[in-house]
């Protein structure tokens, strides 16, 4: 580590040009609901404002779906089941390789929407969620085909019309990943995207349509939570699919039971991110980083806890803080932003009283100086220090770009303090050794184990939680067993 | 002058009586007392998931072939015993040939399971060819602590195919047994205790679901319930019950009388988790770490 000398100090001195992404993109006035394969109004005729988080200003407006709105989607999706689950695996998988190819022929203009609605830096929704919500409709169609050799022994029959909520901090990516399985499966859906970032979701609706997508086969209803309650309650629904907080999830859960629907959570996570001493410091630095800061840490499975061997914890929050002070923090449209805006006034607040709380209990808080743009919301990249276990900063999903830092003294003491809590959907581990690795990605009670990398993702790979993060995976082989009743 | 045996419950590799201090009276078909079942307390449960999670974790670490060699051991201890298995379903009812079958299919249902103890994770695994430079796969990982209510109707082959699958994906196992002939599934457990199944590994009791079945599905430290008897309303209350820890729960009613083989029991039983690890292509553009 060099000194720390003032021309090697980040962003001082030395400002980037601004370098927004220009693409223009044409947002109506107002949306309607699409059921159907049309664009009806609501019947409640009532629309709600979604903003752009960066600037406040408003974007558009939606309509929120009334209990009788969702009747009528779930009624249309009822109806295309039945030619939709009887057309030839093939046929159906073109038309799903259509919709990726769309995809990735409008990748900009879907990026450039995803960033004005939900706040995230341009170099992540271009990058990152549209290229992803792409590879997953052209993963999931070459399934359509093939379903009877994933699951040796048992005939695939798809289930129905399943219902599915999704939340705000990757839209699109979110509808791909329920969307494509579930079409691609012979079934047919009603989604409901999070209330505050509806946009591309409805983009996508427009993506269906150019596709030639069936009416009814998809069909895309926006509101808030009585609309998702009136979906989950729905006695047409025959499958369930949400993603969001574990909370939400106990009450679709019980709300469910004894209903015969078939239901997958993904839920809440409070990730340990693991540095021992004999690994490549640098490249954990950065996987630190882009474990908790990616999307402004508004990742389920983000990297929130981080555990450092406690001979290398100076230099490793040495590193991380300077790595923390070259993080551009502004326009999410600017094409050399990190980190973008929060999702919403309201997550803000959320994340404002979690850093609250730590300061209360008397933890250190360090945070990047730079300030934040006036208007829109905003969380400078935050790290707790030398965190107790029993801190609310280290027990609860706070859902923001707030790390939690712990030290450990011996691998044991490292897998009972990563295990203890009821969460269980990711965790990471950096080490350059080997068996360690497998030693401690068999011990930790996760979903999925990065190993000196962190926050990737894929189509064929199966993503989902232990414990209190949920059930069910998404993605890969093992995602298609949510999809379809399997009869032995 | 018979000596009658005394039924007690079966914990953490003791054979301890309840704690309650209740019995009920289990009946023959002409209303003749059998012996005197311990009517277990949800105390009893919760004493019992203590040694369930402390055996659990060790079990786990086993090898495949050592799992599957204790469940063919099931089969061994239950072999031997099989005169005494079928006298005692014949004391509720059983025909000499009904009860010869029970026994047998509950021979042959250790047997199979055994065999998939080593062989599931192949099945059910797999290594994903994501579109990045990193190595990736997932393999299935045991639930953890399992707690069952045993079908009514084959009170030896369900209890056999509950251990099976539970024991051969790596979980322990609370269970309680079929109520109308519980002293079959104590007898079993003396199986258990002679074979090399660790202690604690598999719980027996015996008593009513009514008022267990809501605390099996509400306890905190347990991964997954099942439920294998056709009652719908105790099955919601369940389902209901175990949303407090986000445990799994399974409705596996169509067992009632009617046992199945099948590895996708096993692999209900399984959390599937997926490890990225990079892959350092110093000659290719994309980056290893």
């Amino acid at each position: 580590m060099s000194k720390k000398s003032k021309n090697l100090e980040p962003n001082t001195g030395w400002d980037f040009d601004p370098a927004p992404e220009k693409v223009p993109v044409e947002i109506k006035a107002q949306y309607d609901l699409f059921i159907d394969g049309k664009w009806v109004k609501a019947t409640s005729k009532k629309f709600f404002n979604t903003i752009n988080p960066a600037t406040e200003e408003k974007l558009s407006e939606i309509s929120e779906a009334s209990e009788k709105d969702v009747d009528l989607a779930v009624k249309a999706a009822a109806k295309a089941f039945g030619s939709w689950s009887k057309l030839p695996g093939k046929e159906r998988a073109k038309y799903i390789y259509r919709i990726a190819r769309i995809l990735q022929e409008r990748a900009r203009e879907f990026a450039v929407l995803e960033t004005m609605d939900g706040g995230k830096p341009i170099r992540e929704s271009r990058d990152v969620d549209v290229p992803l919500a792409a590879a997953h409709f052209f993963y999931h169609a070459g399934w359509a085909d093939k379903l009877e050799y994933a699951f040796p022994g048992l005939k695939p029959k798809p289930i129905g019309v399943a219902g599915q909520i999704i939340p705000w901090n990757f839209p699109l990516l979110m509808a791909a990943w329920k969307i494509a399985p579930a079409i691609a499966c012979g079934n047919t859906v009603v989604l409901k995207p999070a209330e505050t970032t509806s946009l591309t979701a409805l983009r996508l609706a427009e993506v269906f349509e150019e596709a030639g997508l069936p009416p009814g086969v998809v069909n895309i209803i926006t509101g808030a939570g009585s609309t998702g309650a009136a979906l989950v309650n729905h006695p047409g629904i025959q499958k369930i699919a949400f993603t969001g907080s574990t909370e939400v999830g106990k009450v679709i859960r019980r709300s469910v039971a004894g209903s015969g629907k078939k239901l997958t959570l993904e839920l809440g996570g409070k990730a340990a991110n693991i540095v021992f001493e004999d690994a490549a410091i640098d490249q954990a630095v950065e996987g630190i980083v882009n474990g908790i800061y990616f999307n402004q840490g508004h990742v389920c499975c983000a990297g929130s806890r981080l555990f450092v061997q406690e001979s290398v914890r100076e230099e490793v929050l040495q590193k991380l803080k300077f790595r923390m002070r070259s993080l551009i923090l502004g326009d999410p449209l600017d094409k050399n932003t990190d980190v973008g805006a929060i999702n919403s006034a309201e997550q803000l607040k959320t994340i404002q009283h979690y850093l609250s709380l730590g300061k209360k209990e008397g933890l250190e808080m360090y945070q990047n100086a730079g300030g934040t743009p006036k208007k829109g919301f905003w969380c400078q990249p935050t790290l707790f220090e030398d965190v107790a276990q029993s801190s609310v900063i280290a027990q609860e999903e706070i859902f923001g770009p707030v790390l939690a830092i712990q030290t450990f003294r011996t691998i044991d003491e490292v897998i009972q303090k990563a295990n203890n809590t009821p969460y269980g959907l990711s965790a990471g581990v950096w080490t350059d050794k080997g068996s360690k690795i497998f030693n401690l990605t068999s011990e930790l009670k996760a979903g999925v184990v990065w190993a000196n990398t962190y926050n990737k993702f894929d189509p064929t790979s199966p993503f989902g939680g232990y414990k209190e993060s949920g059930f069910g995976r998404e993605g890969g082989i093992h995602g298609l067993a949510a999809y379809l009743n399997l009869e032995g | 002058m018979e000596v009658a045996k005394t039924y007690k419950l079966y914990i953490g590799g003791k054979f301890p009586r309840t704690e309650s201090g209740r019995t009920y009276q289990l009946k023959g078909p002409k209303g003749e007392n059998i012996a005197n079942l311990c009517q277990a307390s949800r105390k009893d449960f919760r004493e019992s998931v203590i040694p369930a999670r402390k055996a659990q974790a060790s079990w786990a670490s086993k090898t495949a072939y050592n799992r599957s060699q204790v469940l063919y051991r099931l089969a061994e201890m239950l072999e031997g015993r099989k005169a005494q298995f079928v006298d005692e379903l014949k004391q509720s009812g059983f025909s000499l040939l009904e009860a010869k079958k029970e026994v047998e299919d509950s021979l042959e249902c250790l047997v199979h399971y055994a065999g998939w103890a080593d062989k599931y994770q192949q099945i059910f695994s797999s290594v994903n060819p994501v579109a990045s430079s990193h190595f990736n796969f997932s393999v299935c990982e045991p639930s953890g602590v399992v707690v069952a209510t045993a079908p009514l109707s084959n009170p030896l082959h369900g209890l056999c195919f509950l251990v099976s699958v539970c024991l051969a994906g790596g979980n322990s196992l609370i269970v309680l047994a079929s109520e109308k002939t519980p002293h079959v599934a104590i007898s079993f457990a003396e199986v258990v205790h002679t074979s090399d199944v660790p202690g604690g590994l598999v719980n027996i009791l015996t008593g009513f679901e009514d008022e267990l079945v809501e605390h099996f599905a509400s306890h905190m430290d347990v991964n997954a319930v099942i439920y294998a008897r056709n009652n719908s309303k105790v099955s919601q209350k369940m389902e209901l019950a175990s949303a407090d820890n986000m445990k799994r729960y399974f409705n596996w009613s169509d067992l009632e009388g009617k046992i199945k083989y099948s590895p996708y029991f096993i692999r209900d039983l399984q959390e599937v988790k997926t490890t990225w690890h990079p892959i350092e292509r110093i000659s290719s553009s994309g980056s290893g770490y």
